[in-house]
């Protein structure tokens, strides 16, 4: 069995679909496509496939991965592309597929951080910080010693420094509607979201978003490299 | 980036329980472009998409219609109740998932009855989508509503509320329909004008044009055509051969899990045994099996195109399919190297069955199931289900032998003519199988864990157009106290700590037998309990017993009429005026045997006249067989 990591897309429609049911679209994708995929063992066997940090519902992205076992020797993965994109609906892209090197952790364990890029939902947007006001509070945030968020989950709620988690956050020159890059920590052992990170900078000015306000697409997953630079999870393959 | 194209908003999406109902863009949805068509159809199933979605008829009139170069059928389905509820607050309208555009926008609207709970959910889609509820009140530009589906084979209690009812299988007619419709819009003419056209082609009934009167009892005194041209009689449509018809190569993929989360495969339409309860069973006549070379063909175009790991065969009882062991054969074969599971329903325990389990199933994890209906002989006799202790035993005994531990048994209380012996007999069945188990398999060999046996009960509920639609029905407290007689009967037998038994409710019952016996007075109950609120009656949480009460007292009507009440032989029903081609005197003659126990011989063995051989097709005397 070889291992082959796929970088997909999620836009539009599909991005109400949930994880779990992200991956029983690409169990069925991956038949439609005649990829030679390797089963485990047993009574009911299962292909054998992981995902990379699971993608909230609402959010769009142009960086998804999930990992799988082919039996091919030596796979064709620009076959094995058009096949799966010939196979998928319009939303859901297939970016690149690459072998994966024997060592290579998998996408799941391997992912340390996520690069998102936020803007507002255009009827949310007048109820929202313009471009200006924007590239204020990151300047304050980023003056900052400490970002401490209250974070607050359906059975536990913590204070943690937003700042541990933020490797970049950043506002592009854009018009009335800010387009925010920021780099964040989403590693399965701790991580942050990206609304975390908005919501505590409106709060330094006292500002409450609009609920869905936040049209989030993540743009890329990485890993920690050996010198601890973050690593696009694609460059991992070959 | 793409641009959405969503009727609902990121706002609403965000806010409802499983948005991915309504996004449509699954894989297999037909989009076309809307100028390029004349027709639209909207094509419904009134209830949540997780149901409607595995609905195969659906599936089949969808893709019939989707060939038709002029016409784009897309999906609608009932918005689960958060939705409904943000819908009626917001005053959005319901939509169409393929083009995401409100379904008032269509030529017609298509609903598919399957069971009577769904009624209120009818009303909701109508609603909804801003058509009047009432044929009578539709404007020009509303769409033709249009029902069809078993629960039409009454269409009266729900009469009011649709435009055209299609009776029979939907294969047949809807070019027809389609043709007339474009001519009519061509010619100018006005709504009533296409109605009367439609109304004489075969299988179609627009229930507008009949006049109904009532006897000072209650009972249907006379039913008659109340337009020139407008047939007095309604003939069910029959496809002939189904080889030679449409199937779903491409079904659509849901994202979500859906109740057929597989390939379903038709092996064939109707059923041999003649039970006297069972409305498919005389509602599906004449038995009409597809062959095996064109099933395996459809099956793995169907595997290719939509990755589903699993199939389902799908028919009334897949045991009576004669090609069985031809088309397993095959089908595990291939299977096997694909890694898809194979479901097999309504399959007869035996040696076979169990052999063809045993290849495609856990035995640990899988279960075996009998449906004897009825606890006694005596009474499976009056039911005419030709299944026998012997046959029950016999099966049993050798799934234990191959090592299963979990039976599951299905029964129905309050047949007519049924006496407590009868139900207690139920517990002795149940006890026979675990005696059998203990008997045959010794302590060191039950490395599967003890038998454990499930006795589920439901209540029996009488049909149109099945030799029990005579028969009074019991009222819930009769229902009861039988349930209560049947565990008592349980509780009494030596291995009853084996025996698991869970009974259903029996209030839905008697209003399933209201609505499924029903007249077009009944419609005004309906939409009674409606406007207090009533939708999705199918579920039990949001089934609300005392709605209906109250909504059957207000409009004067009674459950003793229309649910317990036996009705005299010669009584016109509200649905006589519909031919299955099974007669009513055939029925007649079938529940007279009832009443003495006699048996009737299944399609196969010996044909006993009911009538649909005047079809011409299937296993009836006199067909010609084409080449198989």
């Amino acid at each position: 069995m070889k291992k082959i990591r796929v970088r997909f897309t999620k836009h539009g429609a599909v991005r109400y679909i949930g994880h779990l049911d992200v991956m029983r679209y690409f169990q069925k994708c991956i038949r439609r496509a005649k990829v030679n995929v390797s089963y485990s063992a047993g009574y009911s066997p299962h292909q054998i496939m992981t995902f990379a940090a699971p993608l909230g519902v609402g959010l769009e992205s142009e960086g998804e991965y999930m990992d799988i076992g082919v039996e091919d020797e030596n796979p064709d993965c620009a076959a094995i592309k058009d096949a799966l994109n010939e196979a998928s609906v319009d939303g859901i892209r297939i970016k690149s597929v690459k072998v994966l090197p024997e060592d290579a952790g998998n996408a799941m364990a391997s992912v340390y951080a996520s690069s998102y890029e936020i803007t507002f939902y255009d009827d949310k947007k007048d109820d929202c910080p313009g471009t200006e006001k924007v590239r204020e509070l990151i300047e304050r945030m980023n003056a900052m010693d400490h970002c401490v968020y209250h974070k607050e989950t359906k059975k536990t709620s913590r204070d943690i420094d937003l700042k541990e988690f933020i490797y970049e956050l950043k506002v592009s020159d854009s018009e009335d509607n800010p387009v925010i890059n920021m780099t964040i920590n989403s590693s399965s052992a701790d991580s942050i979201k990206p609304g975390f990170v908005m919501e505590f900078m409106c709060g330094l000015d006292n500002i409450k978003l609009p609920v869905n306000a936040l049209k989030i697409t993540r743009l890329d997953m990485f890993t920690q490299d050996e010198e601890g630079n973050l690593k696009s999870l694609e460059e991992v393959g070959i | 980036m793409s641009s959405d194209n969503l009727f609902l908003s990121n706002d609403i999406l965000m806010s409802v329980e499983k948005p991915e109902r309504y996004i449509g863009h699954e894989v297999n949805s037909c989009i076309k472009d809307p100028d390029s068509v004349r027709v639209r159809f909207a094509m419904c199933f009134p209830d949540v998409y997780e149901i409607g979605m595995s609905h195969l008829g659906i599936q089949i009139i969808y893709d019939m219609l989707n060939s038709f170069d002029d016409v784009w059928c897309e999906r609608v389905y009932s918005p689960w109740v958060d939705l409904d509820k943000v819908m009626r607050e917001k005053n959005i309208p319901l939509f169409m998932l393929e083009s995401q555009t409100p379904v008032k926008n269509a030529d017609f609207l298509g609903i598919t009855i399957q069971y009577e709970m769904c009624y209120t959910n009818i009303l909701q889609v109508l609603d909804l989508s801003g058509i009047p509820l009432e044929s009578g009140d539709r404007k020009e530009d509303d769409p033709i509503v249009i029902g069809g589906g078993p629960c039409t084979y009454n269409p009266e209690p729900i009469a009011d509320f649709f435009d055209i009812f299609y009776i029979g299988e939907g294969e047949t007619r809807y070019r027809e329909l389609i043709d007339l419709y474009e001519k009519c819009k061509d010619e100018g003419c006005t709504r009533d004008e296409f109605l009367i056209k439609a109304a004489s082609i075969p299988g179609l009934y627009v229930p507008r044009f009949y006049n109904v009167e009532y006897n000072e009892d209650g009972t249907l005194k006379s039913f008659t055509p109340a337009v020139e041209g407008v047939p007095a009689k309604v003939r069910k449509e029959v496809v002939k051969n189904l080889d030679d018809t449409y199937y779903p190569k491409k079904p659509v993929v849901p994202y979500i899990r859906c109740v057929q989360d597989r390939v379903v495969l038709e092996i064939m339409r109707g059923c041999i045994r003649g039970c006297r309860f069972c409305q498919a069973g005389e509602l599906y006549r004449p038995v009409r099996e597809r062959s095996v070379d064109k099933l395996l063909d459809t099956v793995y175009q169907m595997l290719d195109s939509t990755g589903y790991e699993e199939v389902s065969l799908s028919s009334l009882s897949s045991s009576d399919y004669t090609h069985l062991p031809e088309l397993l054969d095959n089908l595990i074969e291939e299977c096997n190297k694909r890694k898809v599971n194979i479901t097999l329903p309504s399959l007869r325990i035996d040696a076979f069955s169990l052999d063809v389990m045993n290849k495609v199933e856990d035995i640990k994890k899988s279960s075996v199931t009998f449906a004897p209906e009825a606890g006694s002989q005596r009474l499976r006799n009056v039911i005419n289900k030709g299944l026998t202790e012997e046959d029950i035993l016999s099966g049993a005994g050798q799934a234990i032998q191959g090592g299963w531990t979990k039976f599951k048994f299905y029964f129905m209380l309050g047949h007519p003519f049924e006496t407590d012996e009868d139900i207690e007999g139920i517990g002795d069945l149940a006890n026979k199988v675990a005696a059998e188990f203990f008997e045959m398999v010794p302590k060191d060999k039950r490395t599967n864990g003890p038998i454990s046996i499930t006795v589920s009960t439901s209540f029996f509920v009488p049909k149109p157009f099945t030799a029990f639609q005579w028969a009074p029905q019991c009222t819930q407290d009769e229902f009861i106290r039988k349930a209560y007689v049947c565990r008592g009967g349980i509780a009494n037998q030596l291995n009853q700590k084996r025996i698991h038994y869970n009974w259903h409710d029996a209030d839905t019952s008697v209003i399933e037998a209201l609505l499924a016996r029903g007249d077009r007075k009944v419609s005004a109950v309906i939409k009674k309990v409606y406007e207090k609120g009533g939708i999705y009656d199918a579920w039990s949480d949001y089934y609300k017993h005392d709605r209906w009460v109250k909504a059957i007292e207000e409009c004067g009507l009674s459950l003793d009429f229309y649910a317990f009440r036996e009705r005299k032989d010669d009584e016109l029903f509200p649905w006589d005026f519909i031919d299955i081609g099974v007669s009513k005197a055939f029925l007649l003659k079938e529940y007279k045997k009832a009443a003495r126990g006699e048996i009737t011989s299944n399609c196969r063995n010996k044909c006993s006249g009911c009538g649909a051989a005047s079809f011409g097709a299937g296993i009836c005397p006199g067909v010609v067989k084409s080449g198989n």
